[in-house]
């Protein structure tokens, strides 16, 4: 039942280079500042650190075996192999938080995302050495860039000239063999709310990279005005540096770029697949998870790498959550038989045994163990709150029947207080599949929300309209006349001319024409067999295809967005809706079975989970970029006005 | 043919010289090379000659001219010299003249004679005036060495970049040395001098009493001295007639020679043929030229490079030749032909003489779109010849919109440039734009310039949100934002403010705000909070304990949590909480207390809007079955074989469910079904299935 390619798919690029770079380039950095320093590590950063770098690669300078000191980041040991003659010397590692700083060090390097609050923190620092007559050297090192309202607000805290700055242009972690992400979750508020395009540059950056790396793309699909601009900023890169990827064989033979506001709806449904699951109950983070006392049956949590290396949850990572307590038990059984071979050994074979088997045996065992702790552990929290009535609403809602049976479910899902970002979830949901609530839903909902978790979520509203994910209905006449002002607007080759006003009616979601014209609600005769999934809706019980899937698919097939026409004017990006590439004819078969999706704004593990599955069909393979890993609560989340 | 040797003159014992014409001079000089100053630029580089200049024995009648020759004598500008004398003349490494003058001012010619740019070298040259100077050439660049009157050092090392440094006195010199030079050793410019028996070495902190080693004994005074172009070696001529030659680090001799004539020579320099290893230095009196060699080194002269060469082509207008010089070589053409083209451009546009229309047309009918070419570049210098309307048309051929910004600033288009800057993505650029505005725009037009950049907006919202909150009121105020202003100062109220009288004149402002945007929702319900915060405050005076910032629901909980039953009552009036959620508020309140009776009397109070079942749920999460069992007779048949399910009593539910006849109910009981205990009822409903179908 696990997923098993088929033996014609491609192999994947080797992306563990990427990691390689990004740690050679940290340390070039680190070196730029000899001798002794401390740094310090903004807490976003830490994680994604950590799977490139180890403290013991920092730190190895000099006096590479005096590594008495405790480190702030939580690190693995190190396996890495630098000349010994390298100073990167990293005395002592600091989180970057609002608490005053001990350092003696002469030297300091701060290690952070381009933010001005970071600035802040930064200039505290100096200054008040300044205050107290001292001098050390400081180094900024911004990671993935520095923006120049970075630089302004040192030099309007006067401490520009007394820092020197760099950029360490890390801006892709491969989290696993086929996923690769740039760990910029404030990328969709700060672009799809706020309408801010500095990380634009950065992601045309990171895909001119992978050209540099992996060959030119011969065929370039994209969707999304974010999308758009990337491309073209990307294009404009190739064009400056022309001849780099000359004459490069494509590894990759179609790249896919998609907003995130192409599909909302799929990122805001519950996920029932397991690592989608787990990521919706444990939070993934960069890749591990926390595993607490409930899931490891002892008193410590335990941090667990999830990825293709973890033979037990590779298989089972893409399979429907019904499927995996049986996959699991048999695979205990089995384990449990090949235990019980040590019964008839004789001493020569019980050696063999104990030094061959009995390692990968105990290390199967332990992981098994561990995910069969977490399953109980979902399985406990999901029936506490009667997540089968929730999957009933959400599939409701989807289908788009009972609609006030559903409306009633959420306010008492308010009204409970049960959890105030699931209540946001399902009112998004609601308002997005009815192309916008009904002004009495809109208000009542809106009040009930206000009483049960406070009126400061009046901003949480305000966000939420602009963003188009949660909006009234407006009478149809008046909406077509902005409408069509807007797509007027939306022509203009300076993109983004529409005012925020405008923007959160112009995004009319469509949603429950879009389905019916791409089948996105299977017929379904009989039960759907979750064991032997016969399409993408798989990932949501059989209930629902992911409309982000379906529309790669479907372009996938045709090499093209012709015949899709009237799915883009649902989608409201018939102008934003493109294709290119470098056509190249001598692109080798075996690229052209590669495809790199790049979901910008956050990608699910449901799509990947889908998208892998498609792949397997058709016998490509998907590669997925995205600007991080996000679900259903970390888009409320960053929707979400929490007081200060 | 027949005597190969014919022309070879013996030079000491085993080499041999011959001297022949490379080519003549062009030029006609009417004038003694003698009474002029002269400057031969290195590498076969332009001379300039000043004629007529201040010697104190002729009285100035006439206007001295500067003249301009290319290497060959070929004439490429004549000046009449209006400005003070000149003590000093020499080439920059970028083949700019630079004419030094008593003052201390020194002024810039290009080859052709066009004035550049002038500087001074300070005040204190200036008072004490300029008795020599020196022009000497670094990896830097060029830099200039003034000795002043009052016998002291001045230098530059680079005019480029010009920050000048005063040398150190050297302790009782009185008059001037008699012989000096630059040297430039670690990458920092030292001047040598020598003053009777004693050489000194100057740099930026102390000056040193230097000793050159092995130095022939018996020398009263150094008369000349010559340093290597490389800056590796240095020769002395001593008052003995003694030459010795060495490393300029005074670490090393090379060789010394007596020449036995004790005459100052007129000139002494070091020469060499390209990659020999062989150097030499040739010392001159007014009729005899001697050279001295035996100096074997390795040293590989940097060439020429062809990028140079292309340069010094362009310098001197000879576009046709150095693009015909590209092709042959097959340069690549943004080293090559672009670049030959965009020189050739800059020059076109200095012509004033053509129109702008004409100037700009001839510039893209000859570049097209060749790559290499920066459109910007040449606008650039169309600028600096003061045409900014060319400049303007230039610039729209520079398909790079980013590229397009710095210049349109520079000409202040900061509109034009702002539009440029975000079609080109680039969001540093855009911000970059916007100080400029900002600086240059009174803050209406400003904000009103913002208003029509949706992009620039938003980019300059998120930096004020985070560093100019008051920028951000303003700006939304221009706007007549209503909508963002409320938002604002609701942020305010849990942000800014502490005091409750101010975090509730927060929130007035953020209501009446509302208003004027038309959303009576939020007006109504920033209202509602200000009541909630006032009643929140009096409660705290009046009960202790914490309500300050809790929702409205969580406030009414706390109360009835803490016994104040009839002000959770009030509350729940005043703010119109639906019945609904009053009901789950209290029913999870009191069974959070233990408090059943309340709660039995609670549920009796009227019929339950949220039906019984929750009552049996929340008794059975309190593990209190037989309170439970209570609501399980109340809950309605809907939803009866549930409730009687969670309260344990499988048998009756199966009993509610084959009496509805539902199949859903009788799989549900069916699943609550374990062990021996409910084998009676499992049978039960099998049979009651069986008996379904049949009928």
């Amino acid at each position: 039942m696990a997923f098993h390619h088929r033996p014609d798919a491609p192999e994947l690029p080797d992306f563990s280079m990427l990691k390689r770079l990004a740690r050679d380039q940290l340390i070039y950095l680190l070196e730029q500042l000899p001798g002794k320093k401390d740094l310090f590590i903004e807490a976003d950063l830490m994680s994604p650190l950590d799977r490139i770098a180890s403290v013991s690669i920092l730190k190895r300078g000099r006096e590479r075996h005096r590594e008495k000191h405790q480190s702030a980041a939580s690190c693995t040991p190190c396996t890495g192999d630098m000349p010994a003659s390298k100073q990167h010397e990293v005395d002592k590692l600091y989180k970057v938080e609002n608490k005053p700083v001990l350092s003696s060090s002469e030297q300091l390097c701060f290690l952070v995302r381009p933010r001005i609050k970071n600035m802040r923190y930064i200039a505290n620092l100096v200054n008040a050495d300044k205050l107290a007559g001292r001098t050390r050297k400081y180094k900024v090192i911004f990671s993935p860039q520095k923006f120049y309202a970075c630089e302004m607000v040192l030099e309007e805290e006067g401490i520009y000239g007394d820092v020197s700055c760099d950029e360490w242009a890390f801006s892709l972690l491969p989290l696993d063999v086929d996923l690769l992400s740039m760990e910029l979750p404030e990328f969709f508020r700060d672009y799809f709310l706020e309408g801010d395009q500095r990380w634009i540059n950065t992601v045309a950056q990171a895909l001119h990279l992978l050209s540099t790396l992996y060959g030119p793309f011969p065929n370039c699909y994209g969707i999304g005005r974010c999308a758009k601009m990337s491309h073209e900023l990307w294009r404009n890169l190739e064009e400056e540096e022309d001849g780099e990827t000359k004459g490069r064989k494509p590894e990759i033979g179609h790249i896919f770029l998609l907003d995130r506001d192409v599909d909302f709806v799929t990122a805001l449904c519950s996920q029932v697949v397991y690592e989608g699951l787990v990521d919706d109950t444990f939070r993934i983070k960069c890749g591990s998870v926390d595993f607490g006392p409930e899931v490891t049956s002892s008193d410590r949590s335990l941090k667990v790498l999830l990825n293709a290396d973890d033979k037990v949850f590779h298989e089972i990572r893409n399979e429907h959550f019904s499927n995996v307590f049986g996959f699991l038990s048999q695979k205990a059984r089995n384990l449990q038989a090949q235990y019980d071979r040590r019964r008839g050994m004789d001493i020569k074979q019980m050696k063999n045994f104990v030094s061959q088997e009995l390692k990968g045996l105990k290390q199967e065992h332990r992981l098994l163990s561990l995910h069969i702790g977490a399953c109980e552990s979902i399985m406990k929290k999901k029936t506490k709150q009667n997540f089968q009535e929730l999957i009933k609403t959400e599939h409701a809602l989807l289908e788009g029947f009972s609609i006030r049976d559903s409306t009633s479910y959420i306010e008492e899902h308010i009204d409970r207080q049960v959890s105030p970002i699931e209540s946001l979830r399902l009112m998004c949901l609601l308002s997005i599949t009815e192309n916008g609530l009904i002004p009495k839903d809109y208000r009542s909902l809106k009040t009930q929300y206000l009483q049960s978790y406070g009126s400061e979520h009046l901003l949480t509203f305000s966000n939420l309209r602009r963003a188009g994910l949660l909006t009234e209905q407006a009478p149809g006449d008046t909406l077509t006349a902005v409408e069509s002002k807007v797509s007027k607007l939306v022509t203009d080759k300076a993109a983004g001319k529409i005012t925020d006003a405008f923007s959160s009616l112009a995004k009319r979601s469509n949603f429950r024409a879009i389905s019916k014209k791409l089948n996105l609600i299977p017929r379904v005769d009989g039960e759907y067999d979750l064991k032997v999934p016969r399409d993408m809706a798989y990932v949501f019980s059989g209930a629902y295809v992911p409309l982000s899937c379906r529309v790669i698919e479907q372009v996938l097939e045709r090499r093209s967005w012709q015949g899709l026409e009237e799915v883009l004017r649902l989608l409201n990006c018939s102008e934003l809706a493109f294709t290119g590439g470098t056509k190249d004819d001598k692109a080798p078969s075996e690229s052209l079975r590669l495809i790199l999706v790049v979901f910008l704004g956050g990608c699910t593990f449901s799509e990947i989970s889908a998208l892998r599955f498609l792949g397997r069909e058709k016998g490509f393979r998907f590669i997925f970029l995205t600007t991080a890993i996000t679900n259903s609560a970390r888009l409320m989340e960053a929707m979400s006005e929490v007081k200060a | 043919m027949d005597c190969y040797t014919a022309n070879w003159n013996p030079l000491g014992d085993s080499a041999f010289y011959r001297k022949y014409e490379l080519y003549s001079m062009d030029w006609d000089l009417k004038e003694e090379l003698r009474d002029c100053l002269v400057a031969a630029a290195p590498y076969g580089g332009p001379i300039a000659l000043l004629r007529n200049p201040w010697r104190k024995e002729k009285p100035a009648s006439v206007r001295p001219v500067l003249d301009i020759y290319s290497a060959s004598g070929m004439p490429l500008a004549s000046l009449p010299w209006k400005s003070g004398p000149v003590v000093s003349l020499g080439w920059s490494a970028e083949e700019e003249l630079l004419c030094v003058q008593e003052d201390g001012v020194v002024l810039v010619y290009g080859l052709h004679g066009d004035f550049r740019r002038h500087f001074s070298m300070g005040n204190e040259v200036l008072q004490n005036r300029v008795l020599d100077a020196r022009i000497f050439h670094t990896e830097f660049g060029s830099g200039v060495a003034i000795l002043t009157g009052a016998h002291r050092f001045t230098l530059s090392a680079n005019v480029g970049d010009l920050k000048l440094r005063r040398m150190p006195e050297v302790p009782g010199l009185q008059s001037a040395p008699s012989c000096w030079t630059t040297l430039c050793q670690d990458r920092v410019a030292h001047v040598l001098l020598a003053v009777g028996p004693d050489l000194y070495l100057l740099d930026h902190a102390a000056c040193s009493t230097v000793t050159p080693p092995g130095l022939a004994p018996g020398v009263s005074s150094f008369l000349q001295m010559a340093v290597s172009f490389t800056y590796r070696h240095l020769a002395l001529f001593t008052d003995t007639g003694y030459i010795w030659m060495g490393t300029a680090s005074l670490k090393e001799k090379l060789c010394e020679f007596n020449c036995n004539i004790r005459a100052p020579p007129k000139q002494m320099v070091w020469c060499s043929r390209p990659r020999s290893k062989e150097k030499a230095v040739v010392v001159a009196w007014e009729k005899r030229l001697m050279v001295v060699g035996d100096a074997p080194e390795s040293i590989q002269y940097k060439q020429l490079t062809i990028q140079v060469l292309l340069d010094r082509l362009v310098l001197r207008r000879l576009y046709p030749l150095a693009i015909q010089i590209c092709e042959y070589l097959r340069l690549p053409e943004v080293q090559g032909v672009s670049r030959i083209l965009a020189h050739w451009a800059c020059y076109k546009v200095q012509q004033k003489d053509v129109s702008d229309e004409d100037v700009a047309r001839a510039i893209n009918q000859k570049l097209g779109d060749t790559p290499g070419v920066s459109y910007s570049d040449i606008a650039a210098r169309a600028y600096g010849c003061g045409r900014t309307e060319l400049a303007i048309k230039l610039l729209e051929y520079e398909p790079r919109s980013g590229e397009q910004v710095p210049l349109l600033l520079k000409m202040k288009r900061s509109k034009l440039a702002l539009s440029k800057a975000i079609e080109s993505g680039d969001t540093d650029l855009v911000f970059t734009v916007l100080l400029h505005l900002k600086n240059e725009l009174n803050r209406g037009d400003f904000f009103m310039t913002l208003r029509n950049q949706p992009m620039a907006l938003s980019l300059y919202r998120q930096f004020c949100k985070h560093q100019e909150l008051e920028t951000l009121k303003d700006l939304y105020n221009q706007d007549d934002n209503h909508q963002e202003l409320g938002s604002f100062h609701i942020r305010a109220s849990y942000a800014a403010e502490e005091r409750i009288e101010g975090r509730v004149a927060a929130l007035q402002t953020a209501a009446d705000a509302f208003y004027k945007a038309k959303n009576e929702f939020a007006a109504k319900a920033t209202e509602d909070q200000m009541r909630l915060l006032r009643l929140q405050r009096r409660l705290e005076d009046e009960l202790g304990g914490q309500f300050l910032d809790l929702s409205l629901h969580d406030t009414v909980t706390t109360l009835i949590l803490g016994g104040h039953n009839k002000r959770a009552e009030q509350l729940a009036r005043d703010f119109r909480i639906p019945d609904k959620r009053l009901w789950w508020l209290k029913l999870t309140a009191l069974a959070a207390l233990e408090d059943w009776e309340e709660l039995e009397k609670f549920s009796k109070s009227k019929k339950s809007p949220i039906g019984y079942l929750p009552f049996v749920e929340i008794c059975m999460k309190q593990h209190n079955k037989y309170e439970a069992k209570k609501y399980a007779s109340r809950v309605g048949p809907e939803q009866k074989v549930k409730a009687l399910l969670l309260v344990g009593d499988v048998a009756q539910a199966a009993d509610v469910a084959i009496e509805r006849r539902n199949e859903a109910e009788l799989s549900l009981v069916l699943s609550h079904c374990t062990g021996a205990t409910d084998g009676v009822t499992a049978d039960k409903i099998q049979r009651a299935r069986a008996q379904a179908q049949k009928k």
